[in-house]
């Protein structure tokens, strides 16, 4: 089964929006949208790296992922000018990424792979690494789920019942990290923080509970990838903006069906007070 | 002894915030902390709780000791659904009597269905004073708890929890600028501007040098005005 390229890069792309949909939520309710970008570009470093030391481009990526997200969480509360400093730090790496890969030969054209994604060209390996990722990710949202939401909704709250908010918000960015590492492959990294807040964003009109959102978030992650895949193969168009399009387009959808059930209870409301 | 906080020295980098902070906290009292804008009086609270890290000195908690903290406003953003009733089971203990506790403070049972970031100045407030019940706390921290509340409103709350007081016995430190309500409600008065300036009875506080030279003097008929409001559940004046 896993030898059908389609069938691999199926469950390439269900993984990963699977990992990306409930670390997506918090990424939207925290507004770490900048912060996730920033990651992604500082992932296209490590690829370029490890394609000119010869390495693992996996942890090429979540190794310079991971530097990026600790080095912004140290300077958190210690810098006014967070929101400069991570523009300059992810454009610094995404320009020296691209100019790093030009002294390599021939991987220019690979490069637009990790830019856009390339999940036609998943391996097994690749598959693997990814619902590793997935675990990983998963696990630690659902062990830390309380107190995360509890850190972003008050810090001083949470400290109050034993937390440690710095260390909580360490497992959002190391998440982060992984998600955007298992995600290149499939989405590039130019495209990696719509599979984390499109989704969210589509499930925020239809639930009430963060719970629900995650799960919303989720199922609507993987229809994206499922369909955007399929779309890719009947329109013969690239695969990873195909999904990110389908993604956008239920976003598009769930706003506009959320203005209409507004105004309509909306019209209820007002036939039953008159 | 509850709380008991000695010399305790806190700093934003080179900026000492808190200097010297000597201050006890016992059973069943109320405390109340008042002081101009930026004297420290929210940083203390984060030495207690334990969210900041402290230059020098002591801040000793009685082992075991449950503190309920009730913080100004929550950071919620209209991008995170959350009902009044699944953020109150975000506390540590969601038993179900902690719940009827915290119910009891809505006062309301549809407000437990509306989202938090619909809820009104006042109904947030009893929202979080309902959460902080719900681990059934030894200590209350009420920080400006009646922000963005009129004057009947803040009464109201004040009157919540001198109930909570008589109910649980659990002890009360807030930081308020109600002046009048707060003078007239609590056992001990601490002034605070950086140190501590002065401290006892609110009404030796309220005599103070220290304190009429930062409050100025009109106190005494804010005072009064306290004790006017409570006349009209009472017998009449």
């Amino acid at each position: 089964m896993l030898d059908d390229f389609m069938v691999r890069a199926a469950i390439a792309g269900i993984g990963v929006a699977l990992a990306a949909a409930p670390l997506g939520c918090f990424v939207v309710w925290r507004r770490m949208a900048y912060f996730g970008e920033s990651t992604a570009h500082a992932a296209l470093l490590g690829v370029s790296l490890s394609l000119l030391f010869e390495f693992s481009v996996f942890f090429g990526a979540i190794f310079l992922s991971l530097l990026m997200t600790s080095l912004v969480t140290l300077a958190q509360g210690r810098s006014l000018f967070l929101d400069t400093l991570l523009g300059v730090a992810g454009h610094m790496s995404l320009a020296t990424g691209l100019v790093v890969v030009s002294f390599i030969s021939g991987v220019r054209i690979e490069l637009m792979a990790y830019l856009i994604g390339d999940i036609l060209s998943v391996s097994k390996t690749d598959v693997l690494l990814i619902w590793i990722g997935l675990l990983i990710v998963l696990g630690l949202i659902f062990w830390r789920w309380s107190a995360l939401l509890l850190c972003t909704l008050n810090e001083d709250l949470a400290a109050s019942s034993g937390l440690n908010p710095r260390r909580e918000s360490y497992a959002l960015t190391i998440g982060l990290a992984v998600v955007v590492a298992v995600g290149i492959k499939v989405v590039g990294v130019l495209l990696i923080i719509s599979m984390l807040i499109i989704p969210a964003a589509s499930a925020r009109s239809l639930v009430s509970t963060p719970e629900k959102m995650a799960v919303f978030a989720s199922v609507i992650g993987m229809l994206s990838a499922v369909l955007g895949l399929n779309a890719s193969y009947v329109f013969d168009t690239p695969t990873g903006p195909s999904i990110v399009c389908v993604a956008s387009l239920i976003f598009i959808i769930t706003l506009v069906l959320s203005f209409f059930v507004g105004q309509f209870s909306g019209i209820i409301k007002t036939e039953k007070e008159s | 002894m509850l709380i008991e906080i000695k010399k305790l020295n806190v700093a934003y980098g080179t900026k000492t915030v808190l200097e010297n902070i000597t201050l006890t906290l016992s059973e069943n009292e109320i405390v109340t902390i008042v002081g101009p804008n930026g004297s420290g009086k929210t940083t203390l609270f984060k030495a207690i709780i334990g969210s900041i890290p402290i230059k020098s000195g002591k801040v000793e908690i009685k082992q075991n000791l449950k503190i309920g903290y009730v913080p100004q406003l929550l950071n919620i953003d209209r991008s995170l659904p959350l009902t009044v009733e699944r953020f109150l089971k975000l506390a540590k203990s969601r038993n179900d009597q902690g719940f009827l506790r915290a119910k009891q403070i809505l006062d309301s049972d549809d407000l437990l269905s509306k989202q938090v970031s619909n809820l009104s100045a006042g109904q947030l407030q009893r929202v979080l004073l309902g959460y902080a019940l719900m681990n059934e706390p030894d200590v209350l921290l009420l920080d400006e708890a009646t922000r963005g509340l009129d004057q009947p409103g803040s009464a109201a709350f004040y009157k919540k929890i001198e109930e909570i007081r008589k109910t649980t016995g659990c002890a009360i430190l807030m930081i308020s600028h109600d002046l009048h309500v707060v003078m007239g409600a609590s056992n001990r008065v601490i002034c605070l501007n950086g140190h501590i300036c002065c401290q006892g009875e609110p009404k030796s506080v309220a005599a103070s040098p220290e304190y009429i030279s930062m409050f100025g003097s009109k106190v005494e008929g804010a005072l009064a005005l306290y004790h006017h409001n409570h006349s009209h559940e009472g017998k009449g004046s």
